[in-house]
């Protein structure tokens, strides 16, 4: 019993802490609402405004220096709806060039609650966004007429080519996820949405300043708060460098226009991205000020879809292009010698002349392979390396091997360019094979068509580039980016590492060997560039169930010390060599040369005036 | 285990009144502070009106007086026989919030039924409360035995667990209050102490870091002489020995004597080392007090030194890299190291000009002009006691004060009339929630304590906060109406 005497004492103890507590709160309550007079000073006719100040955002250059991307200011009208008096709202909207009727619909936007969630009685509301300079001089003259109205300073991107719209991607308003997942952003800010622009949104938008104004109870600014101490100055946006050409780039895009697919250039030793054509594209000054949303409609209603940038997102079989991966995953898994050699009749024999070839001569070694193409070759050393139980435990192991290669390579997974929605393309695994044919005992045989980049296979424009990148670099890779520098930052650790494939460098030169046998006696003769450069290339036709093949190109240059490397896909272009390998040509000219000689304007005319679209039924044509 | 039974249960008790009148006195002035706060110049809606907040409220207390009404006519041995249902189905609960929740501001807390959005987390506290009290009404119940602390325990840091992956750090900080249960049932007062003494030394730790002392920050080097002084004090407490707690105070007083002096022939002195030499030495003198005495207390307040300095080592690690960058900024803030205006400071400057324009008798009933004009955040939840003290200026809100001490007070009497152990457990564990309720609330309005997002009990706006309280107190009332009378 005494222990729990002892015990009720406690209630003592905790009722004389709750005591001292109260008396501690109340004396700071009696600080705060008697002693300090200087709280009811800032309350009674002073109150915080917290401007918030936009920076700059940062400019776009390409890699020669061009000024791609700045801002031009724009104005926005704001409108406190307290402070606003009778005026003469005709006048008004004569200055704004706007309807009375338009004006009460922005008026009931504004004030609709659902529409513009943070609407308030007493704070500046977005009325009218993007005046033009002319327009706010009119209306920045008439102010005074207009009690509650505001104007606010923006910026507006502004571009000097009408290229790359695809690379840079655009700017607009921030939506509702974005700013529940980012409590940077605040409603009617601008935000990257697509390409570099949204990519790089962190270098780009800089760090949002404010400014801490007092202001009366009526709202009322009456100067700054503590002489401006507490401010906070914006800062603006990180200019990019771009290892772009825009140069090529626009060059490219010529090329492409009334073509769809793609065009990469990389150069091998950096992973630089010289030139990234994706057809069709669109002018990025289309998609900014206040014809934004009629455009976008427009571009999203087109039926060959330019707001895809299939460099990235678009995935193809690679056909013939992918040849060289196999031949050189063959040689370092010991499958073939380069000396070994397989006979083609115009066909792969063991399976009734299936996949077709065309006639070279025979039997042939991995290098004539290479320049004439033949599809049997590659047929016999896939079947070779899946039906070896000496090395392999079973088809599903040697697969497995033959899928780490190709992922080693670059396929099958994004290779984490600076571009958003960039697609991974797609290498099977075993597992999927066993899943398709329900069984495990599936050979090589009914897969054949992978060994020549057909079948399942799918990569990027971008991923058949870098597989000439890594061919041309003998056998590793820098992973490819868009940004080369940024100011006042180095560039992200991801694009300074090497990427080793893992095959020696030996059977890298009988593959270049052979590559450059095709540009001088085998499939692609078409961009043979001596004395200029030697080329050494690849072509690809890849079957396309839905229509005319998709002709490829992928290749470098020059051999030995190779600058660019470089992949073409022409969708629906038929075969490799009619319309890939014309543009490949024509764009090692611009690069190397700097321009088209006169013997090769022909052509470069002929190109350009070439119209490949598919027909496509389209259920609601847009109206314009 | 013997279930102590209803033995001491009489059925015709009479309802404690005065807590009912302070319930109804609280709910009213909230309901009315709603309407205040909420109110909108330019399209006034009435207090009745089901779309402005104060008309929700009114549905609210409606609907929570029914509540109260029901639940004092439920059997009393029902909230015994059923606590830990009540308290299972509530983890369970949490639980389901925990999947099936979507973000709402960032915590995943709200389970949403049709039209009805409820927090879980407030019907968590009476569940504890009454899982708490039936744990100790168990025959012969002592807590300072291992397992049953372990017991006692897990029944309080479950849900806390759970309501912090829910992202709702406040609440799971109500249930911390419990404590003060534990405390009230026996758990020595050298635990609070020592939980006292950490917030010392890391609000110490933190205010001083970056004014060095030497060897040692400011505020280590102060940490450092408390320590010695509170381990004196300890061998005061504990062994009554006059003789060795000036020993101990002589013996630091001498090393930074010497110090002084060596200054004096414009030697350096490091005071952070003359510091840590001194607490080494009582260290030592601790060391050697154990070896001659053979008592265990000398031991204990040795390692009590040298945690204390292995805490406060620990701190500025644990304040820096595990808390997040606006925690830490919170904590600032209220230390008054930081002045962020942008930020965690905005609102508590926000809500002390509020308060502050209050001034004597405050700008009257709908009046304010700072919450008005929407400076003040969450104005109509955590943060109405600033339209109180807006409104009704320095006489409204002590009024509100001292009322709300009044109540808690007189809660505080009737959980120690308790007859039976059940009920006086769960009238502290009652009792524990509304004082932390009402020291931080009102602590982080008026800028004494950092803000930590949780309601002022009666109120502020909200239904489940709102509920939950109307349950917890009235199931007290419910035991306190069949105690037996003396």
């Amino acid at each position: 019993m005494n222990n729990y005497n002892a015990l009720a004492k406690r209630k003592q103890v905790i009722a004389a802490v709750v005591v001292i507590i109260g008396l501690v709160y109340l004396t700071q309550l009696f600080n705060l609402q008697i002693l300090s007079p200087k709280y009811r000073d800032y309350a009674d006719s002073n109150a915080f405004l917290r401007r918030t100040l936009y920076p700059s955002r940062g400019a776009i250059y390409d890699r020669k220096g061009k000024l791609l991307v700045y801002n031009r200011p724009t104005y926005d009208v704001m409108m406190v709806v307290r402070e606003m008096k009778q005026f003469d709202t005709l006048d008004f909207c004569r200055t704004l060039n706007i309807d009375m009727a338009r004006f009460h619909s922005l008026n009931a936007d504004m004030r609709d609650r659902r529409k513009n969630p943070g609407y308030s009685f007493y704070t500046p509301q977005l009325f009218m966004s993007q005046l033009d300079v002319e327009e706010y001089g009119l209306l920045q003259e008439k102010l005074y007429k207009f009690p509650g109205i505001y104007i606010q300073n923006r910026t507006e991107r502004q571009y000097n080519y009408p290229n790359m719209g695809l690379i840079l991607g655009y700017v607009a308003e921030v939506d509702k996820n974005k700013i529940a997942a980012d409590p940077y952003y605040v409603r009617g800010d601008y935000v990257g949405k697509s390409g570099i622009e949204l990519s790089h949104e962190e270098d780009l938008r800089g760090e949002k300043g404010v400014e801490v104004l007092l202001r009366d109870a009526r709202g009322r600014v009456q100067g700054r708060y503590d002489d401006g101490k507490q401010d906070k100055a914006p800062k603006s946006g990180k200019d990019l460098t771009l290892s772009i050409d825009i140069d090529l780039q626009a060059y490219g895009e010529q090329l492409m226009q009334n073509k769809i697919g793609s065009i990469v250039m990389i150069e091998p030793a950096t992973g630089e991205i010289l030139c990234m054509v994706s057809a069709p594209t669109y002018d990025p000054a289309l998609l900014t000020g206040k014809s934004f949303v009629s455009n976008y409609r427009q571009l999203e209603a087109n039926p060959y879809k330019p707001l895809i940038n299939r460099s990235v997102a678009g995935t193809y079989p690679p056909g013939s292009t992918f040849k060289p991966t196999q031949g050189l995953l063959f040689l370092q898994e010991g499958i073939i010698t380069p000396e070994t050699r397989y006979s083609c009749f115009g066909g792969y024999p063991p399976l009734g002349g299936r996949p077709a070839c065309h006639a070279h001569a025979s039997p042939l070694a991995i290098q004539y392979a290479l320049a004439t193409s033949c599809n049997s070759f590659f047929s016999y050393g896939f079947n070779g390396m899946l039906g070896n139980r000496t090395k392999y435990s079973s088809t599903s192991d040697a697969f497995n091997v033959w899928r780490d290669y190709m992922v080693n390579m670059g396929f099958g997974y994004p290779l984490g360019v600076d571009l958003p929605s960039e697609k991974r393309g797609f290498i099977p695994n075993s597992k999927f094979y066993s899943n398709v044919f329900k069984t495990d005992r599936w050979v090589a045989h009914n897969i054949i068509s992978i060994a020549i980049g057909q079948g399942e296979i799918l990569a990027t424009p971008l991923q058949i580039a870098n597989l000439g990148a890594t061919i041309a670099n003998r056998g590793h890779f820098y992973t490819p980016h868009v940004a080369r520098e940024r100011k006042g930052a180095s560039l992200d650790t991801t694009f300074t590492k090497r990427h080793e494939t893992g095959i020696n460098r030996e059977y890298y030169e009988v593959t270049v060997a052979g590559m450059s046998d095709a540009v001088t006696i085998g499939t692609c003769r078409g961009i043979n560039l001596a004395p200029l450069v030697d080329v050494c290339g690849k072509t690809g036709t890849a079957e396309n169930p839905h229509g005319d093949d998709h002709s490829l190109f992928m290749g470098f240059a020059p051999k030995d010390n190779p600058k660019i490397a470089i992949s073409v896909v022409v969708e629906n272009g038929r075969f490799g060599a009619s319309n890939a390998v014309p543009i490949a040509r024509l764009m090692m000219q611009k690069f190397f040369a700097g321009e088209i000689p006169e013997s090769d304007k022909w052509l470069e005319t002929s190109i350009m005036n070439r119209v490949i679209l598919p027909y496509v039924y389209t259920r609601n044509v847009p109206a314009n | 285990m013997v279930y102590q039974g209803s033995r001491e249960i009489v059925e015709n008790g009479r309802v404690d009144w005065i807590t009912v009148g302070f319930y109804l006195l609280f709910v009213i002035l909230g309901w009315l502070n709603i309407y205040a706060a909420s109110f909108d110049l330019e399209n006034a809606t009435s207090l009745f009106d089901l779309s402005g907040r104060a008309g929700m409220q009114l549905l609210w207390i409606g609907t929570s007086l029914l509540l109260a009404f029901a639940l004092l006519k439920i059997e009393v041995g029902f909230y015994e026989t059923y606590s830990f249902v009540f308290y299972l189905a509530g983890i369970g609960l949490l639980f389901l919030t925990l999947l099936v929740a979507q973000e709402i501001n960032g915590s995943r807390s709200w389970l949403i039924i049709g039209p009805v959005r409820l927090q879980p987390a407030e019907f968590m506290k009476f569940t504890i409360a009454l899982a708490l009290a039936r744990v100790f009404n168990t025959y012969g119940f002592r807590l300072m035995t291992r397992n049953n602390l372990l017991l006692v325990s897990s029944v309080i840091l479950l849900p806390v667990l759970l309501v912090i992956a829910q992202k709702e750090t406040g609440t799971a900080l109500v249930y911390l209050s419990f404590l003060l249960v534990l405390y009230r049932e026996g758990l020595p007062g050298g635990v609070l102490f020592m939980g006292m003494a950490s917030v010392l030394y890391f609000v110490l730790e933190i205010k001083f870091s970056d004014i060095p002392m030497g060897f040692l920050s400011k505020g280590e080097w102060i940490a450092i002489i408390l320590i010695i002084i509170f381990s004196a004090a300890m061998v005061w407490n504990y062994l009554k020995r006059r003789k060795e707690v000036l020993t101990i105070l002589f013996l630091a007083a001498l090393i930074f004597l010497g110090a002084y002096l060596i200054s004096f022939f414009s030697v350096p002195v490091d005071w952070g080392i003359i510091a840590l030499m001194a607490f080494s030495v009582v260290c030592l003198y601790l060391l050697f007090l154990f070896f001659q005495n053979r008592k265990k207390h000398y031991l204990f307040i040795l390692l009590f030194m040298i945690g204390s300095f292995a805490f406060l080592e620990s701190v500025e690690h644990v304040f820096y890299d595990v808390l997040q960058p606006h925690q830490q900024m919170r904590i600032k803030v209220a230390l008054g190291v930081e002045q962020d205006l942008s930020g965690a400071g905005y609102h508590v400057g926000q809500s002390k000009i509020a308060i502050g324009s209050g001034g004597l008798t405050g700008k009257g009933f709908l009046n304010g002009t700072q919450t008005k004009l929407k400076y003040v955040p969450e104005q109509d939840t955590d943060f109405i006691f600033c339209t109180i003290g807006e409104e009704h200026g320095f006489i409204g809100s002590a009024i509100i004060m001292i009322l709300y001490m009044a109540f808690i007070l007189h809660l505080l009497n009737l959980a120690e009339r308790q007859t039976t152990t059940f009920g006086r457990v769960y009238g502290y564990g009652v009792v524990s929630i509304f004082i932390f309720h009402l020291v931080v609330n009102i602590g982080m309005v008026i800028g004494i304590v950092p803000v930590i997002g949780i309601p002022l009990p009666f109120f502020s706006y909200g239904g489940s906060s709102l509920w939950g309280f109307t349950i917890l107190l009235f199931i007290f009332l419910r035991i306190d109406k069949s105690r037996k009378r003396s």
